[in-house]
């Protein structure tokens, strides 16, 4: 490696772009990745992907695999895997509709808050409930989280012995993204601008501190194209939500809710892996565990932690499903896990532990949805749509292996 | 010396994996501002005994005394509450942190906010390392990416940092070149005229001898004795390595 303060010479125009924007090559691979996926699916359907109608259910289908996924990046990181999220979704989302149903006054206002809180909490503890076997039984991830996809599956079919429970709370439907569930137009420009704002304040602030233990600051033209970029990006998505309508009406839709918690889950896991103790933790086990231990790093705390906010997120999760279907079913997450694991590893997760984003996790969930919902609208079965995604991961693994053997 | 307290001694610390026992009855102890080679094959349990004093393996039987204070040294955590850090022969870094991260691991330095203050420790972390290496200056790349030099440089640095008042080094010069060993040499007789003690762990005589005060061999997880550098030449302290056999028993401690 050559040291930050002299270029070397020659190096391809692609790594310096990235060097100089300090994006990672692999990031800017991804996104170079989803812009093609989207051009070659945009071309195939003849226009319908880049609809604002497709574009929006996207964004909606996206938040669930999404949100799980920033969680499973952390479990991934730390060297462990979680087969159990999908399960674990399906059952929460059962609990919250049977409590939000049968159990708590129906139409009350302090309804839909409590089972909401009752779902995360029982995320929680179901995912402590495995990290501690992990953590402190020694008991592989692998086989805990199967016992778990098990054992969660049936509990999600036990608490109502199969009925499908139904409707929910209105104000909770919101939750999901359905007709009413997004804030409109002039609330998605003010959360659009508010974006904005937060990300030239982050990019003043970051030049001062690099000033202040003067170290090298970021080129200007880079930080310009930078905040370009996130202006544009910012602006086009909001427009984007804001053109497609309600049924039959002029009404622009904005930016759906569940969208919106998604990005709240994104800040916050990204402030969670960047400026916590936890998070350096987690990324210091996953590098070398021994050495974590050595440092004195309460190795099996963490460890038992990680599971723990996989878990709340799961719960979070099945607050949107239950919500955007407005029913708790017992087969919901099936399969989930298949797509979260994905996500995170087309996002750039790496599964010998110690690498991995936030926001390449994100990344990858959309690379999986846009190509499931463009098949979709292609009319490939949904067989076929399994090949291909299957083909996908394999595929993304392979550059990943490609791409750790040449950065030696 | 004999009046003095010591800031390390070990009383009869015994250590068995299974039906291996790694280390029978070993005693030794260290003074302030004394360096003290621990001698033996590989395989002799020269590591495990300094594990158990730097917690990665807790002894089974015996007494660690801190200056004299009975202590009880269960995990790395307890060994670094007492002043001691540990260099371990496999330097015990995460390969995808960079170096300020390593160097604080465990012990991070926070902003009012209760975050992590990542300039704070580049900062700081740029200032120990160039003392110790200062052609050392992509500190912000993952450790990986380094030379067995400057990993070296990353482990030296997180054990001298935090004010160690006792420095257990485990082969420290084994991953480096001439230049580099000489300046690890430089910093065991800086660290020692700081008053801080250090046990020095080599299979190699040569490594040691020139900056030991005094060596304590072991050999088959027994201590064949303790010398004062000053009072045996190398051929003797090769003899106890490798034969087992103590010169002069009266000088043993």
């Amino acid at each position: 490696m050559t040291p930050q303060t002299e270029e070397a010479p020659k190096t391809s125009l692609f790594h310096r772009l990235s060097a100089e924007l300090e994006i990672d090559t692999r990031m800017l691979a991804m996104i170079g990745a989803l812009i093609i996926i989207w051009v070659v699916l945009t071309v195939l359907t003849n226009g319908i992907f880049f609809t604002a109608r497709n574009l929006y259910n996207l964004a909606v289908q996206t938040s669930v695999v999404g949100i799980m996924a920033t969680g499973m990046v952390l479990v991934i990181v730390a060297r462990h895997i979680d087969l159990s999220v999908g399960s674990l979704m399906g059952f929460t989302g059962m609990v919250i509709a049977y409590l939000q149903v049968h159990v708590f006054t129906l139409g009350a206002a302090w309804n839909w808050p409590l089972t909401v809180l009752c779902g995360l909490a029982l995320g929680a503890v179901v995912g402590l409930w495995q990290g501690w076997w992990v953590a402190y039984r020694g008991v592989p991830a692998f086989v805990v989280t199967l016992g778990g996809l098990l054992i969660f599956r049936g509990g999600a079919y036990l608490v109502t012995d199969g009925r499908t429970v139904a409707p929910m709370d209105k104000t909770y439907q919101l939750l999901g993204g359905g007709i009413n569930g997004s804030i409109g137009a002039t609330w998605s420009w003010v959360f659009g601008l508010a974006c904005i704002l937060l990300m030239i304040l982050g990019t003043f602030r970051s030049r001062a501190r690099r000033k202040k233990y003067g170290f090298k600051p970021k080129a200007r033209w880079a930080e310009l194209v930078m905040l370009l970029i996130g202006v544009g990006l910012v602006c086009g998505f909001v427009m984007v939500m804001n053109s497609y309508y309600k049924p039959r009406t002029e009404i622009p839709r904005g930016i759906p809710i569940p969208v919106l918690i998604l990005i709240g889950v994104v800040v916050i896991m990204t402030l969670l892996t960047k400026v916590t103790k936890f998070g350096r933790y987690v990324f210091a086990i996953g590098g070398n565990p021994e050495a974590a231990e050595l440092s004195g790093i309460n190795v099996p705390r963490v460890t038992m932690f990680i599971f723990m906010v996989m878990g709340i997120l799961c719960g979070v999760a099945a607050v949107i499903t239950t919500a955007r279907l407005n029913a708790g079913a017992n087969s919901m997450g099936t399969m989930a896990e298949l797509n979260v694991i994905a996500a995170a590893v087309i996002g750039g997760t790496s599964l010998a532990g110690g690498v991995g984003t936030i926001t390449g996790a994100i990344l990858g969930a959309v690379i999986m949805q846009s190509l499931e919902s463009g098949m979709v609208l292609m009319g490939v079965t949904s067989a076929m749509r399994q090949v291909v995604i299957g083909l996908v991961l394999v595929l993304a693994v392979w550059f990943d292996v490609m791409y750790n053997k040449n950065k030696r | 010396m004999s009046t003095q307290v010591p800031l390390v001694e070990m009383r009869n610390i015994h250590k068995r994996f299974g039906g291996v026992h790694a280390v029978q009855g070993v005693s030794i102890d260290l003074m302030p501002g004394e360096v003290v080679g621990v001698l033996g094959h590989n395989g002799a349990g020269k590591t495990v005994l300094m594990k158990s004093l730097s917690g990665a393996i807790p002894c089974d039987e015996g007494d660690i005394l801190i200056n004299g204070q009975k202590v009880d040294i269960k995990r790395p955590r307890d060994s670094r509450h007492h002043g001691i850090e540990t260099i371990y022969q496999t330097l015990a870094l995460s390969d995808n942190l960079d170096a300020p991260a390593n160097l604080f691991l465990g012990r991070e330095i926070m902003t009012g906010y209760g975050t992590l203050d990542d300039g704070a420790m580049e900062n700081e972390a740029r200032k120990v390392i160039q003392r110790l290496n200062p052609n050392f200056t992509n500190i912000k790349d993952p450790v990986r990416n380094m030379s067995g030099g400057q990993r070296q440089s990353v482990a030296i640095a997180r054990a001298i940092y935090f004010n160690a008042k006792i420095l257990i080094m485990d082969e420290p010069t084994a991953a480096l070149g001439p230049h580099e060993t000489a300046m690890v040499a430089e910093l065991i007789k800086q660290l020692k005229s700081e008053g801080i003690g250090i046990f020095l762990i080599s299979h190699d005589l040569h490594d040691v001898f020139d900056l030991a005060d005094r060596v304590s061999v072991i050999k088959n997880g027994k201590l064949v004795g303790t010398q004062q550098t000053s009072q045996v030449t190398k051929d003797e302290v090769l003899g106890m390595i490798i034969l087992g056999k103590n010169p002069g028993e009266s000088k043993a401690a």
